[in-house]
């Protein structure tokens, strides 16, 4: 019998009302009195020399108030990585700076160059149009292994070479992995590309700088995942803004996927060019700006191999990738391929032996960094692929080769040779009900169907395991972040009784404002309804550090239930003095006080009115109030993992790929809402599907994006997707945290894509066609050139 | 610069306009009806679906100066009299078929003059006549199936919100 409320229950998303009367507040619906407007003009050219840029006529058109270059900002500092990397040799990976507009040079087409601000858009625009820049266009560099040729042109001339990092994973076992390649009884070898996609959450970026002269504070609102974070990066290292002079305010944001984590250059001038103008900066971007402007994913291009002893076990992984980073590092850019990849490399499995280099490199293109998932569905494809590849070559069942090597339930809690020490997990479970729901033992059915209709009918498996809740701030401080992984709530119960709770986590889209009021009412025993769930504002907020890596809950969450911990003891402390009993004897259910073994009892609302009229209260032992704040350092990553099953038909004429099944089991640990559960992985699922079918950002050996609209970059439309059948029943709680929960916010975009591949494969090796490997999005034309090859 | 009349949800409103404002412009600039969204410059996304005298419009294809005169329905005016969510808006609730919700206004839009136009629509009509608008959160099958409550039909496995 599922639950009506609380955790567990299927709680109607109360924050969906706004958004379905069109009631929702996104930073674009906010303007502000005196507002004016900003247009940036970026480059169109992927690498040059600015030779001039002339304002004069610009600047003397109607409506214009000021154009900006680089020389307004010449006291600013460079936007701020958030993570260095120690490279091979000990060395820190080369950090160029990253200036608020092109400072001489520009490295990427959209690179932001100068910036109109003018009484309307239109008039911005038009004056746009006047702006004189004289630029020489330079030899761009965007291929990665080219990048890294002697004497290639390099993306940043202060720097030795486009080589960000060199970077070995575990270095020490390296002539280990060697020697168990040299002894094995099989190897297998998979030269593969990640594909670079683009998030395109569907709300534009937005910012819109502020500045009160009264009391000389700036407030920015902005499409951010993280408003902290911003406030951050931009006040201490860009704009030398006071933390507590600075406002950051991240009201309904559209979907994020990551692309929103980065602190970007329009926040930062919005907020300067506000105390400049003395007037409200409004900035709203594009759809063609947000392609060549918001953070870029993926884009790797690695060489996996895979040795086996006799008996099919794994004895050693060695990889080599080289990752983008495009033409700056944006703000987590090198954690993405080294410590959120390489540490994922064991995946399921026993491999005792594994060894990981990545070559990060810099090229004319957009920043890349990370994208639903992060690093972990580039370790987890290679993974995925290269043992489907051997059991082809093997010629065993792809499941039981998964299966043979898979970490045991009894193995848990198990250190991996990457670093990580996974707390608990079930992977049998989840293979036995993928392929339970999936119906694998009657595929052959359905194939010989699909053949009758003319079509090659394949199926592909894919495990994955994900390291989620980010992060214990010691273990990622060793690792090169220059920041803590923490997260904060705040408890604040009125007199009333109702409850506000102010979290560091950010909802752009995920639905917090109801699952974590689910957790704070079962707690209490409260009505949903009684409590609301602030977020977004440093001026509301205690520090916190944001939404991503699958870790609101994980991280957030505990956070929340650490605060509301507090308050439960404090209230029970207030009880006993009410009810003239021992604290010990206090019990708190459906949100009434008892004292254990009496009929003795108050209600919730008597105490919290107790707290804030202390008439008859203990304050010589006790503060009035009821408001408690927690900070929650997780102890671990949290593993999540699970088995995805896929069919694909291929119409062996042209080469379409049809996904016709899609079946996700997934162990989340512990769940508070299985219906929003459920939704993170069907959207995580469409966004993997896009990228092995359909998405990809090209660039032109000249760095022209050559897929820079919705016309051009294939975003999956309801059409493109099958029935995803999603179960979540597998459960293993997380050991180390208060809730037992994993997190599901990327699953489905990380276990999809070498589902698909895989399934696509499956269907030609049938048919008799001997292809080992089609690089992503495998589109009709790829297909059909491998099976015609 | 031109004084731009029309009818939205039923009222009659005017606002400045240049020849060169589009209709998802008029009604999220001229009158502060931030329920449109605009999610692309390439009529491709479809957050911006109105319906202009009962055709589901994109109001980023349409210049202001175009609807003038004419009947204009957007999100906002899709609730019931008493301010309760409409069918379609609580069929999407109860289904779970929004996240982020900023693709939202269009669907519940596109879903209505599909509705319209074909009062029991098959899932694979749905997923067609969809093609439009582009969600990037849901994988679209909670809007599907939202669509297919709203109509009054049965949703096969829903989990239905309790």
């Amino acid at each position: 019998m599922p639950k009506d409320s609380g955790i567990g229950a299927s709680s109607k998303r109360r924050e969906d009302v706004r958004f379905l009367t069109g009631n929702g507040n996104y930073t674009d619906d906010i303007n502000i009195n005196g507002q004016t407007y900003a247009h940036f003009i970026r480059s169109d050219v992927a690498h040059g020399t600015i030779n001039s840029i002339n304002t004069a006529a610009a600047e003397a058109m109607d409506g214009v108030i000021k154009v900006f270059t680089a020389a307004d900002f010449a006291a600013a500092g460079g936007i701020p990585c958030g993570w260095q990397i120690t490279d091979r040799d000990g060395n820190a990976m080369q950090e160029p700076k990253h200036p608020i507009l092109a400072e001489g040079k520009v490295r990427h087409v959209g690179d932001p160059i100068a910036v109109v601000v003018a009484e309307t858009l239109e008039a911005a625009r038009d004056a746009a149009e006047a702006v004189e820049i004289d630029i020489d266009e330079l030899p761009a560099v965007i291929d990665m292994k080219a990048a890294l040729d002697d004497g290639a042109t390099k993306v940043h001339d202060d720097l030795t070479s486009n080589l960000c990092f060199d970077w070995g994973f575990v270095e020490e076992n390296r002539e280990a992995v060697d020697a168990a390649f040299a002894e094995a009884a099989h190897v297998t070898s998979l030269d593969l590309v990640n594909n670079r996609l683009v998030a395109n959450p569907m709300e534009p970026r937005v910012a819109i700088g502020d500045y009160n002269r009264s009391d000389d504070e700036y407030t920015l609102y902005t499409t951010s995942q993280n408003p902290h974070v911003i406030r951050l990066l931009m006040g201490a290292f860009v704009l030398s803004i006071p933390e507590h002079k600075l406002r950051v305010v991240a009201p309904d944001v559209g979907g994020g996927f990551g692309s929103k984590i980065y602190h970007y250059a329009e926040e930062a001038f919005c907020t300067f060019a506000a105390k400049v103008l003395n007037r409200p900066v409004k900035w709203t971007s594009t759809r063609a700006e947000a392609f060549v402007s918001d953070a870029h994913g993926r884009d790797h291009v690695t060489k996996i191999e895979l040795a086996l002893d006799a008996d099919n076990k794994f004895t050693a992984i060695r990889t080599e990738t080289y990752a983008n980073m495009g033409a700056y590092l944006s703000t987590f850019a090198p954690a993405i391929p080294t410590w959120l990849h390489g540490t994922l490399m064991a995946g399921n499995y026993t491999t005792p032996l594994i060894y990981v280099n990545v070559k990060a490199v810099f090229t004319n293109t957009v920043p890349v960094d990370a994208y639903r998932g992060a690093g972990r569905p580039e370790a987890t494809f290679q993974l995925e692929r290269v043992i489907d590849k051997a059991a082809r070559e093997l010629g065993v069942d792809p499941a039981e080769l998964r299966r043979q090597n898979f970490i045991k339930p009894d193995q848990f809690p198990y250190a991996t040779p990457v670093a990580v020490e996974y707390d608990t997990g079930d992977y049998d479970a989840t293979l036995d009900k993928v392929l339970e729901l999936g119906d694998y033992n009657g595929f052959a059915a359905r194939a010989a169907e699909s053949a009758a209709n003319g079509k090659l009918r394949g199926i592909g498996l894919a495990n994955y395991i994900e390291a989620c809740g980010i992060a214990p701030s010691n273990l990622v401080g060793q690792l090169g972040a220059r920041a803590g992984l923490y997260e904060s709530a705040k408890v604040r119960v009125n007199a009333t009784g109702s409850i506000s709770v102010f979290t560091g986590s950010h909802s752009h889209g995920q639905g917090h404002e109801t699952t974590f009021a689910q957790v704070v009412a079962d707690m209490i025993g409260l009505p949903e309804d009684q409590i609301d769930i602030v977020h977004g504002d440093t001026s509301k907020v205690p520090m916190g550090m944001g939404t991503y890596g699958s870790r609101s809950l994980a991280v957030g969450g505990s956070a929340m239930v650490r605060a509301t911990e507090k308050i439960i003891n404090k209230a029970k402390k207030i009880a006993a003095h009410l009810m003239e009993a021992a604290e010990d004897d206090i019990e708190l259910k459906d949100g009434q006080f008892s004292v254990a073994g009496t009929d003795k009892s108050v209600a919730w609302g008597d105490v919290t009115l107790a707290a804030y009229v202390p008439h008859n209260y203990p304050l010589e032992d006790i503060e009035p109030g009821l408001e408690e704040t927690a900070f929650y350092d997780p102890a671990n990553f949290t593993y999540p993992s699970g088995s995805y099953l896929c069919e694909v038909e291929v119409d062996p004429d042209t080469g379409t790929v049809d996904v016709v099944a899609f079946t996700a089991a997934d162990d989340f640990g512990n769940v508070i809402n299985p219906m929003i559960v459920e939704g993170q992985v069907q959207g995580g699922l469409a966004q993997g599907i896009g990228q092995a079918l359909r998405e990809s950002a090209v660039y032109d050996d000249n760095g022209q994006l050559l897929s820079g609209s919705f016309m051009d970059y294939a975003m999956p439309r309801a059409d493109d997707l099958p029935n995803l059948v999603v179960d979540h029943s597998s459960c293993t709680p997380c050991t180390h945290n208060p809730l037992g929960v994993k997190g599901c916010g990327e699953a489905g975009a990380i276990g999809s894509p070498p589902a698909v591949v895989n399934a696509v494969l499956d269907a030609l090796n049938r048919a008799g066609h001997k292809v080992d490997h089609i690089d992503m999005p495998v589109s009709p034309a790829r297909v059909w050139a491998a099976m015609n090859s | 610069m031109a004084t731009i009349t029309m009818t939205v949800n039923g009222s009659e409103v005017s606002a400045e306009a240049e020849g060169r404002t589009l209709l998802s412009q008029y009604l999220r600039e001229g009158l502060g009806m931030t329920g449109t969204h605009v999610g692309c410059d390439t009529s491709q996304c479809g957050a911006c679906v109105v319906h202009v005298n009962g055709q589901a419009v994109k109001s980023c294809t349409m210049f202001a100066a175009e609807a003038a005169g004419a009947e204009v329905t957007t999100v906002e005016g899709m609730a019931n009299a008493d301010g309760s969510l409409g069918v379609i808006q609580q069929a999407f609730q109860d289904h779970h078929g929004l996240q982020c919700g900023f693709c939202t206004p269009g669907m519940v839009m596109s879903a209505a003059a599909l509705l319209k136009d074909n009062p029991k629509p098959t899932e694979a009509e749905i997923r067609d006549y969809l093609e439009g608008n582009i969600c990037r959160c849901t994988g679209y099958q909670n809007i599907v199936r939202a669509i297919m409550a709203a109509s009054g039909q049965e949703v096969p496995g829903a989990i239905a919100a309790e």
